[in-house]
């Protein structure tokens, strides 16, 4: 399997003939190069276009993100595997409006999914999974636009998010998912979990010839690459909700690992050194996959959802978005 | 520059040749640039830019798709190794058309397949009914490839080692 990297202290990355290094202090690492795809930059990291050029060479994209842990933006080198046809048919699916909003419709039901099943062992949450239902069974077959499917979605987020409440430490209280700026714990890591996500999702977006700035849900304006917050909505819930009620409940994270700003509240560097272990495990932990008869790993099924899509547009296969099924 | 330009085309289409016989929807998929390369690919694609880049040299050994050797220069033959012979008819073909395609530029050659793992060389002539199976087959290519829908997934042996196989059954 492909290597992700995580850089999260200062240092810089250098080219010395042919090794990558990442020098940090008086360390000096070697970056296996060959086997990496993406690498995730949190500390302050200095890189020049020799190095650059040469991580490019390899197709390595790197993720950037700021001070406070929040997604910035990314290097994408050239892209290989490009297929106008694939491109084409991919806009043709978001200017026909019945088409954009089945694939819409598709991501918020796996979504919704997902918060459902991360509801569904938790006696506490009964009521909300109950609410949660309620509305989606209300509301899913009125919709006749991607607004009105946005709304629903957010009413369900809501109530989803309330939950919480219910299941997690007395410290993470949530009073209302807030975007940014996060100003309390738990908003803070839904926030560094859903940017790794985002990012996560972009890297194998970029494997395929899908073009990432061409969505369904989210309007291409509102992001550079929204198909990846497209995809990404099938995956918070799945992992990074999943990884946040373990690392509270087990206290693997506590107070401790936030620092707060003026108006921000953030994941300090063990926070977010303990979160970047936990969800590469996670993302390396395979199912068995029915079909395929072979184990996929969690960054597989994001793959595959990738996939999915371009079989969609090539008039292969309809699309059926991933339920979780073990 | 011309010649390295018809050299790699010739490649491009050997590969649909081999594809038409090895699965039809491996070709649809390949000729609309959705392709999913591994790394080692990559690598090995360098390797045939950088043969390309030295012409001079007497003898051009090229690996591509980590299956195929053309020693083009050697006596009078063109010359693949195969690692097994499981493919026997698309591998023929694909040599076939590589001696088809030289013939139109006037260069009359033989093929040979080595499968070394097996200790076996099969040699091959262009043959006046293979010249028609390679038109009919270039005919087939054009039919399928234009089609807007690709072939469905039909699952057969060879899924399993196939670059296509979590995107066609995932
Ligand atoms: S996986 Fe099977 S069906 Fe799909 S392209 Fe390969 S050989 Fe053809």
């Amino acid at each position: 399997m492909q290597k992700t990297l995580y850089i999260t202290s200062n240092g810089r990355l250098r080219r010395h003939e042919n090794t990558l290094y990442f020098e940090s202090g008086e360390e000096k690492r070697a970056v296996d190069i060959e086997n990496i795809e993406q690498i995730h930059i949190f500390g302050e990291v200095d890189l020049n276009t020799k190095a650059l050029n040469y991580i490019s060479q390899y197709g390595i994209i790197l993720h950037f993100y700021n001070y406070y842990g929040f997604y910035s933006g990314s290097f994408l080198p050239r892209k290989k595997n490009v297929s106008g046809e694939v491109v084409v048919r991919q806009a043709l699916h978001y200017l026909e409006r019945k088409k954009r909003l089945f694939l819409a419709y598709c991501f918020v039901e796996s979504a919704v999914y997902h918060m459902m099943r991360n509801l569904r062992e938790r006696k506490e949450a009964e009521s909300f999974l109950t609410a949660i239902e309620d509305e989606w069974e209300k509301g899913r077959f009125a919709i006749s636009s991607v607004a009105e499917l946005m709304g629903l979605e957010g009413r369900i987020r809501n109530i989803y998010y309330q939950s919480f409440n219910q299941f997690l430490p007395d410290d993470f209280a949530i009073e209302k998912r807030e975007k940014r700026p996060p100003t309390n714990p738990i908003n803070a890591l839904i926030s560094f979990g859903n940017s790794l996500i985002y990012s996560h999702t972009l890297s194998q977006i970029y494997q395929t010839q899908l073009d990432p700035t061409i969505s369904f849900l989210h309007e291409p304006s509102e992001k550079r690459f929204s198909l990846s917050l497209d995809i990404s909505e099938i995956f918070k819930p799945l992992i990074i909700d999943t990884l946040i009620f373990k690392l509270l409940n087990n206290h693997k994270i506590t107070l401790e690992h936030f620092d707060e700003d003026l108006n921000y509240c953030y994941l300090n560097q063990d926070g977010r050194k303990i979160f970047i272990k936990e969800l590469q495990t996670k993302l390396e932990t395979t199912v068995r996959h029915r079909q395929l008869n072979r184990n996929v790993s969690y960054k597989g099924f994001i793959k595959l959802e990738c996939y999915k899509l371009i079989k969609h547009f090539i008039s292969d296969q309809v699309y059926s978005p991933l339920k979780a099924w073990w | 520059m011309g010649d390295i330009q018809e050299f790699s085309d010739l490649k491009f289409q050997g590969i649909k040749i081999n594809y038409l016989y090895i699965c039809k929807r491996k070709l649809w998929l390949f000729s609309k640039n959705i392709t999913f390369e591994n790394r080692s690919d990559k690598v090995l694609l360098g390797k045939v830019l950088h043969e390309y880049s030295y012409p001079k040299e007497k003898t051009k050994e090229v690996l591509i798709d980590n299956l195929i050797m053309i020693d083009i220069l050697s006596d009078g033959s063109i010359r693949e190794v195969k690692y097994s012979s499981k493919m026997k008819e698309a591998d023929i073909m694909q040599v076939m058309y590589y001696l088809y395609y030289l013939k139109q530029k006037g260069i009359h050659k033989q093929g040979i397949i080595n499968y070394p793992k097996e200790k076996r060389k099969e040699v091959l002539e262009l043959t006046p009914d293979y010249e028609e199976k390679i038109q009919q087959a270039l005919r087939e290519i054009e039919e399928i490839t234009a089609k807007s829908i690709p072939p469905p997934a039909q699952k057969q042996k060879i899924c399993k080692s196939c670059a296509y196989f979590e995107f066609c059954w995932g």
